[in-house]
């Protein structure tokens, strides 16, 4: 009998026995432990950290060690852990001016009181492959590039540096950001709805798909809603994470977490009602991200035309309900997926459609 | 000080819940129809049912407003310990709880927006009794009509004419409820 | 899997889903949001499904999962098993046995009866969506019950082909209120879903919406008078069964374009040929 359905259950059982298989690869080579992910791939657990909105570096070492790479694919497996986590309280906000710099940067001002801090950056790497890598592992270090490193990690600030925007707030020339002790809302609780304030915004940016963000970022650099953006400050280093204990009554520090931080300064000419002043973007994301970061800021800074009294120019990055929607990388690629499920069903009544039109057409 | 029973709640949280929310969909799905729910012991004058009802579906990010004798210690308590809801004026209520003439008027109850229509209050009326008799009610999910004996028909029916706006009710006496969603044509 | 609760959904997670249901049948065909949740299957895979069933399962229930009709579909197999893991309920393929049935883009041929339930997944759950795509603009459209968008787009066709060229996920108004998407299930289907006395459930994961029928509740595919609504089906018989009256699947058979016609419904189809045996 011919069902071309029938077997499902054991196709399904081996193609997961032969990707555990091809996972590993040639068995002559070493097996990958995490903690080389973590080391040596950090930059790709970092990625896993921010889009899976959780930070845990040896679990993202493990998601793309089980996605054998595949970055997108260990994404998904930190968020469908993560959703089953219970919640036992929210930290307090996190401080970045009082954060311990890796590196940071101003492209507004030649030198801002603890100066540049280049850190661990390709910035001004020469993109040549470096066959040594190839070769035999890791070239060992010469004795004065030694000398010199420890000296620069030494001189890694060890105290909270003063933030760029404060220095430009000083002077009335950067709008100030509104405060207030209102709780943020919650995407991954509550379904999202229209429009969605700064914060839901933010929230949704700093899990965005990178290459998302990053490409959208881009059209308002080539004119599709452009904002005029310098990088005010882009931090990366190090914070402490605190939440107060109601047992206690006072905050206790639970751990600490890599962070980048980028702020934008962008021009605004000023409205009739305000005088002209520079404003900013916001990004704000996990561990060393800083692309994502960047391109998070020029976005933030693009969906606020409305508050700032911009014009609309239907740029794609002007539009949050376009920009949310898309920006999730696990429901578009789940979606966009999708499409390899079988659709019988479906492309049979189209089949039948375009079947009876053609006929009747050829009467 | 006395202290405060918080025994009584499901004895199997999962499986209980899962039982108790499946009685509570198939009777507001098919209003009219009176179903039992049963094994939970709570502090009077919260009934079984409602009672179930109540740690089925409320937690903290929704809030109960106890109308009239049900706003006591006791039952905030017990509420409180299994729930962990806020309690909250009728304004601003997601679930209630009462007896009919405890909850009037039903216009202080959120009863959505024409694009959130689901932003209402549910109702869960503490009723003496629970008999398939006296008002017909129709609409969706009843094949033909049905009867449940409703406290008061008028006010009922003007809560189902403002559909899709409106809120819902589940009647309970013991251990026994019946829905009444706001969908449901009530009279003739 | 003892790690995870039953039916692998947390409990808080589940009051939400829960509370949207409710809300879903008080207001019938009305697509509420609720807060879909990452699940260990992608988006657009049934994620909305899979949440609706795991928080309307009791561990009494028999679960029935069908894709394009068929039992044995790699994703129907995928989402029994993560049941029957998870919850340890009983499954089957029968329908008379089933009292839970989540499917993907069919609905059985074998009449669903009092006291079932059959969950849809929904890929799209907004009817309106391919003529606006902003969901601020479709909201507004359904609170004012503005659907003469979707008549205009059915008359276009009208005017092009002749007849409505929408064959699946065709629309279909709620008691005369809200106009929903059945989900992509072939229009044949569409009159299963009308005046059903089982309870229809629908979960959109990824969209993040939850609407629903009440059993016995109005479902009218949209049509015109001069072109009223038509359950149309390929024509021929089942090769394997016989049924002249099931939904087809056609299978090609060699390389020379040769095919044959099945059911899709592959219990309904199994349960005729054993009978007729």
């Amino acid at each position: 009998m011919y069902v071309a359905v029938k077997g499902g259950e054991k196709a399904i059982d081996e193609a997961h026995a032969w990707l555990a298989h091809e996972r590993r690869g040639d068995p002559a080579t070493p097996v990958l432990d995490t903690a080389q992910i973590r080391e040596q791939l950090t930059l790709s657990c970092y990625r896993v950290m921010a889009e899976g909105s959780l930070y845990d570096l040896d679990l993202a070492a493990l998601a793309i060690k089980q996605a054998r790479g595949d970055l997108i694919e260990a994404i998904f497996l930190i968020r469908a852990y993560r959703t089953t986590l219970p919640r036992f309280g929210v930290s307090a906000p996190i401080d970045t001016s009082a954060m311990l710099c890796l590196r940071r940067i101003s492209a507004t001002f030649k030198d801002a009181p603890g100066g540049q801090l280049l850190g661990p950056t390709f910035d001004y790497t020469h993109r040549l492959l470096d066959f040594t890598l190839l070769a035999n592992g890791e070239a060992p270090l010469k004795r004065d590039e030694r000398d010199s490193l420890a000296k620069g990690m030494a001189s890694q600030s060890a105290e909270p540096l003063a933030r760029v925007s404060d220095i430009l707030g000083n002077d009335a020339l950067l709008q100030a950001e509104p405060t207030g002790d209102e709780a943020p809302g919650d995407l991954t609780r509550e379904p999202l709805e229209f429009p969605a304030d700064r914060a839901l915004r933010l929230q949704s940016l700093s899990r965005a798909d990178e290459g998302f963000a990053l490409s959208l970022a881009y059209s308002t650099q080539r004119g599709y809603g452009r904002n005029h953006p310098f990088i005010g400050e882009l931090r990366v280093g190090v914070v402490e994470v605190s939440m107060e204990i109601p047992e206690l009554g006072f905050s206790v520090v639970i751990g600490e977490m890599t962070v980048t931080e980028c702020e934008t300064v962008n021009q605004f000419v000023g409205s009739r009602k305000q005088p002209a002043q520079f404003t900013r973007g916001y990004g704000l994301t996990f561990g060393h991200t800083e692309r994502k970061a960047i391109a998070m800021a020029l976005l933030d800074r693009a969906l606020r035309w409305e508050e700032l009294g911009e014009d609309n120019v239907g740029a794609p990055a002007q539009d949050a309900e376009f920009v949310l929607s898309h920006a999730d990388n696990i429901q578009a690629t789940g979606f966009l997926e999708h499409i390899k499920l079988p659709h019988y069903v479906d492309f049979q009544s189209e089949l039948e459609l375009v079947r009876r039109l053609r006929a009747e057409a050829g009467q | 000080m006395s202290v405060t029973d918080l025994s009584g709640g499901f004895s199997s949280p999962a499986a209980d819940a899962a039982r108790a929310f499946r009685q509570a969909l198939n009777a507001l799905a098919r209003p009219g129809e009176i179903v039992e729910v049963s094994g939970i012991s709570p502090p009077a004058p919260l009934g079984g049912a409602a009672a179930a009802l109540l740690l089925t579906l409320v937690d903290h990010e929704v809030a109960i407003h106890l109308a009239g004798r049900f706003d006591q210690p006791a039952v905030r308590e017990w509420l409180a310990f299994h729930t962990g809801t806020d309690f909250v004026p009728a304004e601003e209520a997601d679930f209630a709880v009462g007896r009919w003439e405890e909850l009037l008027p039903l216009s202080q109850f959120p009863a959505g927006t024409p694009e959130y229509p689901e932003r209402s209050a549910t109702l869960i009326v503490a009723m003496d009794s629970l008999t398939a008799s006296g008002s017909r009610l129709s609409g969706p999910g009843i094949r033909s009509e049905a009867f449940l004996n409703l406290p008061d028909e008028k006010t009922l029916a003007a809560n189902a004419a403002r559909f899709p706006l409106g809120v819902d009710f589940f009647f309970t006496a013991g251990d026994q409820l019946a829905g009444l969603p706001r969908s449901t044509k009530i009279g003739d | 899997m003892s790690d995870y609760n039953f039916a692998y959904l947390d409990e808080q997670t589940k009051r939400m889903i829960r509370r949207a249901l409710l809300k879903a049948i008080a207001v019938p065909g009305y697509q509420v949001p609720f807060a879909s949740r990452e699940m260990p299957m992608p988006y657009g895979w049934g994620t909305g499904g899979v949440q609706v069933t795991a928080s309307t399962l009791v561990p009494e229930d028999v679960l029935k999962v069908i894709d394009q009709g068929a039992d044995d579909t790699t994703n129907a197999v995928s989402i029994r098993r993560f049941f029957e893991v998870t919850a340890g309920v009983e499954t089957t393929t029968e329908v008379p046995v089933a009292t839970l049935i989540q499917t993907r883009h069919r609905v059985p041929e074998t009449p669903l009866t009092e006291g079932q339930i059959i969950v849809y997944q929904v890929p799209i759950p907004e009817p309106l969506r391919f003529l606006e795509p902003r969901e601020t603009e479709t909201r507004k459209m359904h609170s004012l019950g503005e659907y003469g968008l979707m008549h205009v787009k059915l008359y276009e066709d009208i005017a092009r082909h002749g007849e409505i060229a929408t064959t699946y996920a065709y629309p279909a108004r709620v008691s005369s209120g809200y106009v929903m998407d059945p989900s992509p299930i072939p229009k044949f289907d569409n009159p299963k879903l009308d005046h059903s006395p089982a309870i229809q459930l629908f979960g959109a994961g990824r969209e993040q919406r939850i609407y629903a029928l009440p059993p016995w509740t109005s479902v009218q595919s949209l049509d015109f008078e001069d072109h009223p609504f038509d359950p149309s089906r390929a024509d021929g018989e089942c090769a394997l069964c016989g049924s002249k009256d099931s939904y087809l699947d056609e299978v090609i058979t060699d390389d020379a374009g040769g095919r044959m016609f099945i059911c899709s419904d592959t219990d309904y189809c199994a349960r005729r040929s054993e009978g007729a045996a």
